[in-house]
C-alpha cells in the first residue's frame, strides 16, 4: 500500500485553483521534498493529506480519506504545520502529560529524553521559550510518536543556522528509521538536499517534477562549460544556462555524461539550479503558448 | 510471533476506541482548566470578596449589639439572605465567566493558531467541542455549587467566631442553615437552570466562537438585537425580545408563586419545570447549534 495515493486531487478557492488535479503516489519510507514557489498549492496539499481541508478527487492517506477520517488518521500521522503553533500559555510539563493522554502511540519518556538534551525545563512555558527552543520541543513531541507517516511545513522557517541543521540531524539520527514516511516543504532547500530520496516540484497547483533523488542525479547533469566550447554545448539542448563569474554553466536533462564532459566539467546540479531551471522554463513555454 | 499477537489485538479495538475517547474527554476538559484558570479563580476570588464583606458586616453588628434586638427567627432569616446573596454573586461570577469562555475558546484556538497543534492530535471535533460545552454546562456550575457550600460553611464558623455574647443563638444558627438541604437545592437549582435551561445560550456562543471571522463579541450579540429591531419594524411585534427574555429569565410558569417562599431556588417545581416546552425545545436548539460548531470546526483553520 502506498503512504499517500492522490488522482486527479483538485482544490479551488473561488476562482483561484490552489490545486490542479494532482496525480501522486508516495510509497513507505521515502523521504520527499515538495518544494515549490510561494503560492504554488504546497501548503493545501498538505493540508488535504492532513485531513485540514476538503477536497475534489481521490486522496487516500494509509488507506484513510483524509477528510473523513481526520482523528483517526492523526494516530498514524503527525505533523508540523508550523514553528509557532504551540499555544503560548501551556506549560512543557502539561503539554506531556496533554500528548500522552491523548495520543496511543506516545512515548513519554522519549520525548522527556529528546528534551533533556536540550535546555528546555519542564516548569516553562512556551511563551518563555525562544523560537528556537519551541521548534526542540515541537519535534521533541513529534519524534517520540510513533508514526508511520510525518509532515513538515516548513519547519525551520525563522530559525538560525545551528537550530535547522539540528532539526533535520535529530530527524534522520533519531527518527527515520527507512519505514516512516516524511514529507517535508521548505524554502531552504540546500539544506535538505542530502536528507531527500524523492523530490515533488509544484507550480501552480500541478506537480511539474517527481523523481526519486537517484533518477534525479542520473537524468540531470549541470555543466561547467569552458568558454572555447559554449557553442558546441549548446548544441546538445540545455534546458537551462546561467553565468558563474563569467563561465557558462549548462544544465542538460537526459545527455549522457560522457558526452557532457567532453565539453566541461559535468557534475550534479543542486536542487536549488534544478528548481530554477524547471520553474523558468515552464514560464517561458506558458509566456510561449499566451502568445 | 508478532504476527499473531497483532491479530489478536484486532477484535479488541472498539473497547479499546471508548476508552480512547473516555481518555480525550477528559484531558481535553482538563487542557482547558490549564487555559482558562478563570473558571475557577473568578467564582473563588468572588467568594473571598463576599466572606470579607460578610466579615466586616458581622463585626459591626456585634458593635451595634443590634443583632440582639431581633427575634430568633429574624436573625435565622438575616442569615439566610445573605447565604442567598453569596451563592447568587459567585454563580452570577460563573455565569458570566462561561458566557465568556464560550464566546473565545473556539474563536481563540484560530487566532493564536493553536488549532493546527490540537488538529494534529487524534482527538475529534466532537470531543472537543463537547468537552469545551462541559465547562458552562457542567463544570462551572458544579464548581460555583461547591464553592458556595464552601463559602456558607465558612459564613457560619465566622458568625460563630463573631458573634457569641451579643445575644444571638448560634446553636440555633447551625440548626437552621440545615446543609443538606440547601446543597441538595442548589444542586438542583444549578443543574436545572445553569446547566439545563441556559444550554441553548452557550450552544449559539459556541457556535459564534467557532465561525466568527473576528469579534465574536459582535458576532453573538448583534444578530438577536437586529433580529428584535426588524421584527419591531416590519411587524410591530416583540415575540423574538419576549423569547430571548424568557429565557435569561427563567421559566415562570415553573416557579412556584414566590409569596413567603423560604427560598427563592426552591421556587422551581421540579415536575413543572421538566413539563415545561421550553425546556425541551431550548435543548433541541442547544443540540443543533453545537452539533452544527462540530460540523463548522472541521473547516475551521488559523485566522
Amino acid at each position: 500500500m502506498a503512504c499517500i495515493e492522490a488522482r486527479g486531487l483538485r482544490k479551488a478557492f473561488g476562482t483561484n485553483v490552489a490545486l490542479d488535479g494532482i496525480n501522486l503516489r508516495v510509497e513507505e519510507g521515502r523521504i520527499v521534498g515538495l518544494i515549490g514557489p510561494n503560492g504554488a498549492g504546497k501548503t493545501t496539499a498538505l493540508n488535504a493529506i492532513l485531513g485540514l481541508t476538503p477536497f475534489q478527487g481521490e486522496l487516500r492517506v494509509l488507506g484513510r480519506d483524509p477528510w473523513a477520517e481526520r482523528d483517526r488518521l492523526m494516530c498514524d500521522v503527525s505533523f508540523i504545520a508550523d514553528v509557532a503553533v504551540l499555544p503560548r500559555w501551556i506549560r512543557v510539563s502539561q503539554v506531556l502529560d496533554y500528548v500522552a493522554g491523548v495520543h496511543p502511540r506516545f512515548d513519554r519518556g522519549k520525548a522527556e529524553g529528546f528534551l533533556a538534551k536540550t535546555s528546555i525545563r519542564s516548569n516553562r512555558k512556551v511563551r518563555e521559550l525562544s523560537k528556537g527552543m519551541v521548534a526542540q520541543l515541537h519535534l521533541a513531541l513529534v519524534m517520540a510518536i510513533d508514526a508511520r507517516l510525518l509532515v513538515l511545513d516548513e519547519p525551520t522557517l525563522g530559525l538560525d543556522i545551528l537550530y535547522r541543521k539540528q532539526f533535520y540531524d535529530s530527524l534522520l539520527n533519531d527518527y527515520f528509521d527507512g519505514n516512516r514516511t516524511i514529507v517535508v516543504t521548505t524554502h531552504q532547500v540546500e539544506e535538505v538536499q542530502h536528507v531527500l530520496t524523492d523530490l515533488l516540484f509544484i507550480d501552480r497547483g500541478r506537480i511539474v517534477l517527481d523523481r526519486s533523488m537517484e533518477e534525479v542525479e542520473a537524468r540531470y547533469v549541470e555543466v561547467l562549460v569552458r568558454p572555447e566550447q559554449v557553442a558546441a554545448a549548446r548544441a546538445l539542448k540545455p534546458i537551462y544556462e546561467r553565468q558563474v563569474f563569467g563561465q557558462s554553466v549548462l544544465l542538460f536533462e537526459g545527455v549522457e555524461r560522457s558526452r557532457l564532459a567532453a565539453v566541461g566539467e559535468a557534475r550534479t546540479p543542486s536542487i536549488t539550479d534544478l528548481f530554477v531551471a524547471v520553474m523558468e522554463k515552464r514560464c517561458e513555454t506558458s509566456q510561449g503558448a499566451a502568445r | 510471533m508478532n504476527a499473531p499477537a497483532k491479530e489478536m489485538s484486532k477484535p479488541s479495538i472498539q473497547p479499546q476506541g471508548i476508552a480512547a475517547a473516555a481518555r480525550a474527554v477528559y484531558w481535553s476538559i482538563q487542557r482547558e482548566l490549564w487555559e482558562n484558570r478563570s473558571i475557577y479563580l473568578a467564582p473563588l476570588a468572588a467568594a473571598g470578596v463576599f466572606l470579607a464583606g460578610f466579615l466586616i458586616n458581622m463585626v459591626s453588628m456585634r458593635r451595634s449589639a443590634a443583632a440582639s434586638a431581633l427575634a430568633p427567627a429574624q436573625q435565622l432569616a438575616l442569615l439566610t439572605t445573605r447565604y442567598e446573596l453569596s451563592a447568587a454573586l459567585i454563580m452570577g461570577t460563573a455565569v458570566i465567566v462561561g458566557i465568556f469562555y464560550s464566546l473565545d475558546t473556539l474563536y481563540g484556538e484560530r487566532r493564536d493558531r493553536s488549532i493546527l497543534f490540537w488538529k494534529s492530535l487524534p482527538v475529534s471535533d466532537l470531543v472537543t467541542v463537547l468537552s469545551k460545552l462541559t465547562i458552562p454546562f457542567l463544570i462551572l456550575p458544579l464548581l460555583s455549587l461547591f464553592i458556595s457550600l464552601t463559602t456558607q460553611f465558612f459564613m457560619l464558623v465566622l458568625s460563630s467566631m463573631v458573634l457569641p455574647g451579643s445575644g444571638v443563638n448560634i446553636a440555633g444558627l447551625w440548626r437552621g442553615a440545615s446543609f443538606f438541604e440547601v446543597s441538595l437545592v442548589l444542586l438542583y437549582h444549578v443543574l436545572t437552570v445553569h446547566g439545563l435551561w441556559y444550554a441553548p445560550l452557550y450552544g449559539w456562543l459556541l457556535l459564534v466562537s467557532v465561525r466568527a471571522p473576528r469579534a465574536p463579541f459582535i458576532w453573538a450579540f448583534l444578530p438577536p438585537f437586529v433580529i428584535c429591531g426588524v421584527e419591531k419594524i416590519a411587524f410591530n411585534t416583540t415575540h423574538f425580545l419576549g423569547l430571548l427574555q424568557y429565557r435569561l429569565m427563567g421559566p415562570a410558569e415553573a416557579m412556584a408563586p414566590s409569596g413567603g417562599a423560604k427560598d427563592f431556588m426552591a421556587t422551581l417545581i421540579p415536575e413543572h419545570f421538566f413539563s415545561t416546552p421550553g425546556l425541551w425545545t431550548g435543548l433541541a436548539v442547544a443540540a443543533v447549534f453545537v452539533f452544527a460548531a462540530v460540523r463548522l470546526r472541521r473547516y475551521q483553520g488559523p485566522i
